[in-house]
């Protein structure tokens, strides 16, 4: 299968590999997908509890290139967005972004699915602080 | 001195010609391009002799008594379908269930599957850890109605070598046909029909240095004499087996073939298990959590298989496909996205069985590519390993299976 030169790019140089301490402040974390699927994603998110926008993210992803590259593009994504501008990426922007073929738009799904795990995490977790704003 | 690149290590989905079979073949292309079954003229009976010679090389490496009891076909997949729906055809009568394994390859399944729909009852028996069939349980499957036990010599991913003598023993007290999809071992490893036990063999000529387009299937004439119904007809060649004009060049190319791999195997064998054994021991020295998948010695000499932990098998090979060509058993290099049923049928864990790699030497492997391709597979499962949550996870003392996935 021939991977298109974006997919490539990110297994070769991934963007933002790395974690945060799950307690630091401002930092949601999504783990998605089950290691008998052959995906396993890590996503976190590092938001300004003053702002509401994401200054930072880190992944980590067991999983196919494509699942590699789609977690990579996603931290991309998150960076300087808000809570509420992250929720609105779609796989379908992941797909087009990186031309991942049919076969491989699971991955896309479970980039998206790890966003929407991460923020999850982080609105249970800080947004009911006084700190919190922003991001309603 | 560096390797050239990209190297090959995929042998066990073809081979590189040996070019001796090319220099053997090439005459067959123009100036003897005659009609084998041309009886009349010299072009016809010069062909022929060309057919009759690689029928006799090949009825040698496999220990046939006679050269008659090879057909040829159009390589091991026409062999397996001939062999399987041309004995259900012919025995019905006598019974309507069939013996196999879990793991054989793609061909003898999908075969297996269409039989059952046409009212066949085929039981797929388990293997053990290492991929080994029990003969006791094979022995415990056989009803009054088997008319055939199918099971592959050698297998495609692991490598391991079954109890083939045993079984072809069992099948004959029993009186029931034997077929063995012997494609990943004819001219690697010893095979004899005869001393086996073996009614049927398939077996292809580009997995042993030869042409792709061509293959065989041995079927016994004596002791039993093994019927079959032809899938292909036409004009009755190959013994009204398989019509169809034999390819001679293709066909002089797989005795060409055959016959070198006769004459080689011995060393061969050794000098690749040696390969192999220092390509094992150059990662495992390195890489922990690795798991070789497979018989620790009833297993082809050139194949290794070997599952990472905490990795997935095609980002492995993504990190290397520049330069090496592997295969991996898991899901996403192939159009489904179902990991090896192969390695799942060893009853390892399921997030192993995506992280397999298999790595195929061959005649032409040098020690400089094992050394290489050991080396930058370390490399690559060891970036992996930074970027896993798995490995991370497992470093921190969490066992995995405690773990509540949220599935996809």
């Amino acid at each position: 299968m021939a991977y298109s030169d974006k997919v490539v790019d990110h297994y070769n140089n991934p963007r933002n590999v790395g974690s945060f301490g799950k307690d630091t402040p401002g930092v949601g974390t999504g783990l998605v997908g089950a290691p008998e699927c052959g995906d396993v994603m890590k996503l976190q998110i590092k938001v300004n509890l003053e702002t509401g926008v994401i200054e930072d993210a880190k992944f980590k992803t067991f999983g196919c290139g494509s699942a590699i590259a789609s977690s990579s593009l996603a931290t991309e994504w998150l960076k300087g967005r808000t809570v509420d501008e992250a929720a609105k990426i779609k796989n379908t922007d992941i797909v087009s972004e990186l031309k991942l073929p049919p076969v491989k738009i699971h991955c896309s799904v479970l980039a998206e699915d790890a966003i929407k795990a991460a923020l999850q995490d982080y609105k249970e977790k800080w947004k009911e602080t006084p700190a919190s704003g922003g991001a309603s | 001195m560096p390797p050239k690149l990209p190297i090959f290590m995929d042998s066990q989905s073809t081979t590189p010609m040996d070019p001796r079979v090319l220099e053997a073949m090439l005459p067959y292309f123009t100036e003897k391009f005659g009609h084998p079954a041309s009886r009349n003229h010299p072009f016809g009976w010069e062909a022929e002799a060309g057919v009759d010679k690689a029928r006799e090389q090949i009825a040698t490496l496999v220990g046939a008594r006679d050269p008659k009891e090879i057909i040829f076909t159009s390589g091991g997949t026409e062999s397996i379908n001939l062999a399987l729906k041309g004995v259900a055809e012919m025995y019905r009568e006598k019974g309507n269930h069939i013996l196999t394994t879990a793991i054989e390859q793609r061909a003898s399944l999908d075969v297996c599957k269409r039989l059952e729909r046409q009212g066949f009852e085929v039981t797929y028996l388990p293997v053990g850890r290492e991929g080994l069939v029990d003969v006791e349980a094979l022995k415990a499957a056989i009803t009054d109605k088997t008319i055939l036990i199918s099971v592959m010599f050698a297998n495609n991913e692991i490598g391991t070598i079954q109890p083939i003598a045993e079984i072809g023993k069992l099948a004959k007290e029993r009186g029931i046909v034997f077929h063995t999809d012997a494609t990943q071992a004819v001219g690697k490893v010893p095979v004899n029909v005869e001393a086996m036990g073996i009614d049927l063999l398939s077996a292809t000529a580009h997995l042993m240095y030869g042409p792709k387009g061509v293959g065989s299937l041995y079927v016994r004439r004596k002791n039993p004499r093994v019927r079959l119904a032809a899938m292909m007809d036409g004009g009755g060649h190959e013994r009204g087996m398989r019509s169809g004009t034999v390819p001679v060049p293709l066909v002089v190319g797989f005795g060409r073939a055959a016959e070198i791999c006769r004459e080689v195997m011995g060393e061969e064998g050794k000098r690749l298990a040696a390969l192999r054994d220092r390509l094992q021991d150059l990662i495992l020295s390195k890489v922990d959590e690795a798991y070789v998948n497979g018989h620790p010695s009833n297993r082809l000499p050139h194949n290794l298989n070997i599952s990472f932990a905490y990795v997935e098998g095609e980002s492995v090979l993504m990190g290397l496909n520049k330069e090496s060509a592997l295969s991996s058993g898991s899901a996403c290099t192939s159009s489904t996205l179902e990991p090896s049923y192969v390695i799942a049928a060893l009853g390892v864990d399921s997030e192993l069985a995506h992280s397999s790699i298999r790595f195929g030497l061959h005649r032409f492997s040098t020690e400089e590519e094992v050394d290489f391709v050991g080396r930058r597979v370390v490399e690559v499962v060891h970036r992996l390993r930074e970027m896993s949550p798995l490995y991370e996870l497992a470093k921190e003392g969490v066992d995995l299976k405690t773990i509540q996935w949220k599935g996809e």
